[in-house]
C-alpha cells in the first residue's frame, strides 16, 4: 500500500516544531508501523536527508519504548504498543500524522523522541518495597490469596510507555501510579509502606507537571496493557485511608 | 604461542586456574564468601564502581552493590532501567525449591544444566548458580514480584523444555518484565538513597585500562552528544547477549556487543563466540523489510504439539483438513520420552531438517545456498492447541496461553483457538561471552562480567527459564560477593583524567566518531548490518561446515571493508543521532562476526547449539569429541591495522568433570 505521512520534525529541544509530509510506498500489511517508519528512514538515508528520531527498543510490546500519537490515538487505531501495532490497521492512501507524547511531564528531546524520566522520579519517591539483598525470608513464609496476587498482577502488567498520560486531557499520570500503589498494596510485602508510598508519589507526581485526574478514562482506553481504571480509585482510596495514618 | 593454524589463529598458553577454591563442590561457594576479603561499610562509600547495563544482571547488581554502600555509576542506553530486554523473557526461572516434591534438588539442577549445555560448561560456575538459585525466588518475593500462586496461596510451579520436573516459578507470560520491574524498583531506591547516580541514554564506547586495571569507561550522552569520561575502582559489565549480529533474533533493536568487544579489544578474552542459541518456538519470518523476530515462550511446548505433514504435497493444504494419520508429531516420535520437551538446539535443528526436506508450511522464503545460488523454501512447523483445547477447555488454555495467542494473533493475523499456530527456530540467546573466572572477573583485573555478557554457565546450549536464573544470581549472589574481595585492595591510585591513558582512551572514541560521520560513502549503517545478518545466518547459524565457514570468514572481511570506505552516516555528533549510534555498534559486530566463525570452524565437533554437520552421529545427533573439544575456547584479541584484525590467540581452559560423568547426550 502507498501512504502520506505527516510527521512531527523538531531539531532538538528547543528548537520550533513542524509537521512534513512524507510518501512511503509498497508497504506491506503484514510489517509494523514501525518497519514502515524503517523503510522512510532508510530512503530519506540514501536521500541525504536526515531520518526521524523516534524510539523503540524490544518491538514485542512489553518494553514500552515506542509510543507515537498516530492519527490523534496514543500508539494508533488498535489497544496496544506502537511496535505491535501492524499496517493492516490502515487503508491504502490513507494519510497518517505521527506525533510525540505531547506533556509538560515528558518533554520533547528530538522529534518523535521524549524524555520520560519523571515516571522514573515517581517510582524513586516510593514505588517499591525496601528489602535488601540477601534479607529476604523464605518466599512461602507469607502465603498470598490468589484473588490478591492476581490484582496485583494485573496491574504490575503497567509498561511505563506514557499512552495514558498522552491520551488524557489534563496529562495526568494517575494512571501509571495508580497501577504501582495496586501493584505493591494488594501484596502482605507491601503494606509496611503502604501510606507513606502513596503520599509521597502523588507529591512527586503533582511536582513533575502532571495534571490531576478528572475520571474521563482516556487512560486506560489507551492503555496498551489494559489498566483497568480502578486502580485510580485504589490510589484515591489509599490517599485519603494515609492521612489518618501515622508512618 | 603456536604458529598460524589454517591461517586464521594461533594457539596461547592454556588458561590454568580458573580461582574456584579446592574442596567438595557442595562447600566451594561457602568457602569462597568465606575467603574473598570483606569491605567495611565505612570504607564502602570511598570506592566507585561502574556497571555498564542495567537489566537482570546489571539492575540488580547495582542495586545491591548500592545498598551494601558503595558508589555505584549505572549505565543503560535506553531511556530508563525497566526497559533492559531481560523484560521479555516470558516463561519463567528456575529454581530448586523442589515445592512439588517431585525429588528435584540443587544437585538436580546443577546436572540438568550441565547436561542441557552439552558438558561444556564449568562444573564449579553451575554448581553456585544451582546453589543460590532458591535465595533468587525469597527475593523476588519479598520485593512483591507477583508470581503466579495457587488457591492456597503459595507459588506454583511449571515445568520446561530439557527437564523432567516442574521447577519453574512463573508469572503468566511476563516472568522477565516482573522480574525486571522488581530489580529496576530496587535500583530506583537507590537512586533515591543517592548511592546509585543513574545514566539513562548513554552508551559506553570504551573501557579505560591503567596499569592493567580496568578504571572506567568512556560514555557517550545519546541526548547531547557529549563524549564523558567516567573513572572508577572497579567496572561491572552487564550488557546483554551479541545476538543480533544475525541482524534478524528476538533481541531488541537496541541489543549490542560494543560494551564487550570494546572491553575485548583491550585485553579481556572472549569465551566460546560461537555458542548461539537458536530458539524454537518463534514467529515466522514475513517479509524483506523484518526488523525482528518475536519468540513465544516455548512453555507453550507443554500442550502445544509439534508437527508437520508426512508428505510435501500437503504443505499447501489447510492444517486443519490434513488428518491425523498424515500428520507427523515428528520430535513425539524421534524422541519419545522426552517429546515435544526436548532442549531448544533439538527442537531447533529438527524444525530446520523438517523444512530442508521440503515439509515445512506457510509461505516461502527465498533463500542463498551454500553454492551461492537461491531456492524458495517454506520455513514453518505447526505447533498445534486442538488437542489442549479438547483436553483442558479453552478457559484453561487461554489462563494458561492467552498473551501469548494474543500476540501471536496481532502479528499474524491468525487466530490459534483455530487454526494451529506456525513457528520457526529464530537466534534468542548467545551463550558465549566474555570469558570470567570463578569471581566473574575477565582477564582484565577490575573488569567483571555478569549475566549473559560472560560466557560462564550455560556451555553450549541453555536450558530455559535459566538465562533469568543466571542474570539475577550474578546480580544479586554472586559479583557482590565476589567484588569485594577486588576491592578491598582499594580506593587505588587516585586517577586523573589527564592520565595518557584516559587520554587515550577518549581520543579513540572521538576519533571513531568524527571517522563515522565524514566518511560520506552511500550506504547505511542498516544495510551493512542486514548483509552481515545474512551471511551469518547462512553459514553460522543452526548448521556450520568447515567449507561454508571458511566462505563467511572471507565474505565478512569484505563487507568490513566496504564499511568502512562507504558508510554514510547522516547528522552531526552533538545531538541525538541513531544513525551514529547504529554505525558504532555494526561496526563492532563486523568484527564479532569474524572471531565467531573462527570458533565455529576451530571447533570441529557438535555440541549443543553448535551443530558442525561433519560430526553428527548415525541419527544426525550432535556428535561431541572430548578428547579433543573439552575445553572453553577463550580468544584474546591480537591487535589490528588498517581496519584488518590480527589473527586472534586461542587459549583453552580445560574442562575437568568431577562431579558428573561426561555422557552423549540422549532424550529419547
Amino acid at each position: 500500500m502507498n501512504l502520506t505521512l505527516k510527521i512531527w520534525r523538531q531539531a532538538g529541544p528547543q528548537a520550533k516544531g513542524s509537521m512534513e509530509t512524507y510518501q512511503v510506498t509498497d508497504i506491506s500489511e503484514d510489517m509494523s508501523f514501525l518497519e514502515m517508519l524503517d523503510v522512510l528512514n532508510e530512503d530519506l538515508t540514501e536521500r541525504g536527508e536526515e531520518p526521524v528520531a523516534f524510539d523503540s527498543d524490544c518491538r514485542e510490546g512489553i518494553c514500552g519504548m515506542c509510543g507515537l500519537m498516530i492519527s490523534g490515538h496514543a500508539h494508533g487505531p488498535e489497544v496496544t504498543t506502537t511496535c505491535q501495532l501492524h499496517m493492516r490497521s490502515f487503508r491504502d492512501g490513507e494519510t497518517i500524522t505521527i506525533e510525540p507524547w505531547r506533556a509538560d511531564a515528558f518533554p520533547v528531546i528530538k522529534d518523535l523522541v521524549v524524555d520520560r524520566s519523571s515516571f522514573d522520579r515517581i517510582i524513586q519517591a516510593g514505588g517499591f518495597i525496601s528489602a535488601n539483598t540477601g534479607a529476604a525470608p523464605e518466599a512461602h513464609s507469607v502465603p498470598v490469596p490468589k484473588p490478591l496476587a492476581d490484582r496485583a498482577f494485573e496491574s504490575a502488567a503497567c509498561i511505563g510507555c506514557g499512552a495514558c498520560v498522552a491520551a488524557c486531557p489534563n496529562a495526568s499520570g494517575m494512571l501509571f501510579m495508580g497501577a504501582k500503589i495496586t501493584h505493591l498494596g494488594s501484596l502482605p510485602q507491601g503494606q509496611p509502606e503502604r501510606w507513606a508510598r502513596v503520599q509521597n508519589m502523588v507529591a512527586t507526581h503533582d511536582a513533575e507537571g502532571f495534571g490531576g485526574c478528572t475520571n474521563i478514562g482516556e487512560c486506560s482506553a489507551a492503555c496498551p496493557k489494559e489498566i483497568p481504571l480502578d486502580v485510580i480509585s485504589t490510589l484515591n482510596s489509599d490517599l485519603r485511608k494515609s492521612r489518618s495514618q501515622r508512618h | 604461542m603456536t604458529d598460524l593454524i589454517q591461517g586464521l589463529y594461533s594457539e596461547g598458553e592454556k588458561i590454568a586456574d580458573t580461582k574456584a577454591p579446592a574442596g567438595p563442590i557442595d562447600k566451594k561457594w561457602t568457602q569462597r564468601k568465606f575467603d574473598a576479603k570483606l569491605v567495611n561499610p565505612a570504607n564502602r562509600r570511598k570506592l566507585d564502581v561502574i556497571v555498564v547495563g542495567t537489566g537482570l544482571a546489571g539492575g540488580a547488581g547495582a542495586a545491591t552493590l548500592g545498598e551494601a554502600g558503595y558508589n555505584v555509576k549505572a549505565f543503560c542506553y535506553q531511556d530508563s532501567p525497566r526497559r533492559a530486554h531481560s523484560i521479555a523473557a516470558q516463561g519463567g526461572i528456575n529454581a530448586a525449591k523442589n515445592y512439588k516434591g517431585d525429588g528435584d534438588s540443587i544437585h538436580r539442577l546443577f546436572y540438568d544444566t550441565v547436561k542441557g549445555g552439552d558438558y561444556r560448561s564449568r562444573e564449579t560456575n553451575v554448581y553456585r548458580l544451582a546453589e543460590v538459585s532458591a535465595d533468587i525466588i525469597d527475593q523476588c518475593v519479598a520485593q512483591g514480584v507477583p508470581f503466579a500462586r495457587e488457591y492456597g496461596g503459595l507459588l506454583d510451579n511449571r515445568s520446561f523444555g530439557g527437564v523432567q520436573v516442574s521447577r519453574t516459578f512463573y508469572a503468566r507470560g511476563q516472568t522477565g518484565q516482573q522480574l525486571l520491574i522488581g530489580a529496576y524498583q530496587a535500583l530506583e531506591r537507590q537512586i533515591a538513597a543517592g548511592t546509585v547516580e543513574m545514566f539513562t541514554r548513554h552508551e559506553m564506547l570504551e573501557v579505560i585500562v591503567v596499569d592493567g586495571k580496568a578504571r572506567g569507561i568512556i560514555a557517550r550522552d545519546m541526548v547531547t552528544g557529549e563524549i564523558e569520561t567516567h573513572l572508577a575502582d572497579a567496572v561491572v559489565l552487564a550488557s546483554g547477549g551479541y545476538g543480533n549480529v544475525f541482524f534478524l533474533s528476538t533481541n531488541a533493536m537496541g541489543c549490542n556487543v560494543t560494551a564487550a568487544w570494546r572491553a575485548h579489544r583491550k585485553g579481556a578474552y572472549f569465551g566460546n563466540p560461537c555458542y548461539t542459541q537458536i530458539h524454537p518456538t518463534c514467529i515466522p519470518q514475513h517479509g524483506d523489510k523484518q526488523s525482528k523476530l518475536t519468540l513465544m515462550s516455548e512453555s507453550l511446548r507443554n500442550d502445544g504439539r509439534i508437527w508437520v505433514p508426512k508428505r510435501a504435497e500437503d504443505c499447501d493444504k489447510d492444517p486443519r483438513q490434513i488428518p491425523e494419520e498424515d500428520r507427523d508429531y515428528y520430535l513425539e516420535r524421534i524422541y519419545p520420552s522426552f517429546g515435544n520437551l526436548v532442549p531448544r538446539d533439538i527442537a531447533s535443528r529438527q524444525a530446520k531438517n523438517m523444512c530442508d526436506e521440503g515439509r515445512g508450511v506457510g509461505p516461502a522464503v527465498v533463500e542463498l545456498q551454500e553454492d551461492g545460488s537461491e531456492r524458495e523454501v517454506r520455513r514453518g512447523v505447526y505447533l498445534d492447541f486442538a488437542e489442549a483445547i479438547s483436553r483442558m477447555g479453552k478457559d484453561a488454555v487461554s489462563a494458561k496461553y492467552g498473551n501469548l495467542f494474543d500476540m501471536y494473533e496481532r502479528i499474524t493475523g491468525d487466530n490459534p483457538y483455530e487454526t494451529p499456530m506456525r513457528i520457526y527456530p529464530a537466534v534468542h540467546y548467545t551463550m558465549g561471552g566474555l570469558w570470567v573466572d570463578y569471581d566473574l572477573q575477565s582477564s582484565i583485573p577490575g573488569l567483571f562480567v555478569t549475566g549473559e555478557a560472560n560466557f560462564s554457565d550455560h556451555g553450549a546450549n541453555r536450558l530455559g527459564a535459566s538465562a533469568l536464573m543466571q542474570g539475577l544470581a550474578d546480580g544479586y549472589f554472586v559479583m557482590p560477593n565476589t567484588i569485594r574481595n577486588y576491592l578491598a585492595d582499594g580506593p587505588f591510585d587516585k586517577l586523573d583524567e589527564s592520565h595518557p591513558a584516559v587520554q587515550e582512551a577518549r581520543q579513540s572514541v572521538e576519533s571513531r566518531v568524527e571517522r563515522f560521520l565524514t566518511m560520506g560513502g552511500t550506504r547505511s549503517a542498516d544495510s551493512y548490518h542486514k548483509e552481515l545478518g545474512r551471511i551469518m545466518w547462512e553459514y553460522c547459524g543452526m548448521e556450520r561446515t568447515e567449507e561454508g565457514l571458511k566462505k563467511a570468514i572471507g565474505m565478512i572481511r569484505d563487507l568490513r571493508e566496504d564499511f568502512w570506505t562507504n558508510l554514510r552516516v547522516p547528522g552531526q555528533g552533538r545531538e541525538l543521532n541513531q544513525s551514529l549510534e547504529k554505525a558504532g555498534r555494526v561496526a563492532d559486530f563486523l568484527e564479532l562476526g569474524e572471531l565467531m566463525c573462527i570458533d565455529a570452524l576451530h571447533r570441529r565437533e557438535s555440541c549443543g547449539g553448535h551443530f558442525r554437520a561433519e560430526s553428527q552421529t548415525e541419527d544426525g545427533e550432535a556428535l561431541r569429541h572430548d578428547d579433543e573439544f573439552a575445553y572453553v575456547a577463550a580468544w584474546e584479541f591480537a591487535g589490528d591495522g588498517d581496519g584488518r584484525m590480527s589473527a586472534p590467540v586461542l587459549h583453552k581452559e580445560d574442562l575437568v568433570y568431577e562431579f558428573i560423568e561426561l555422557k552423549q547426550r540422549s532424550y529419547k
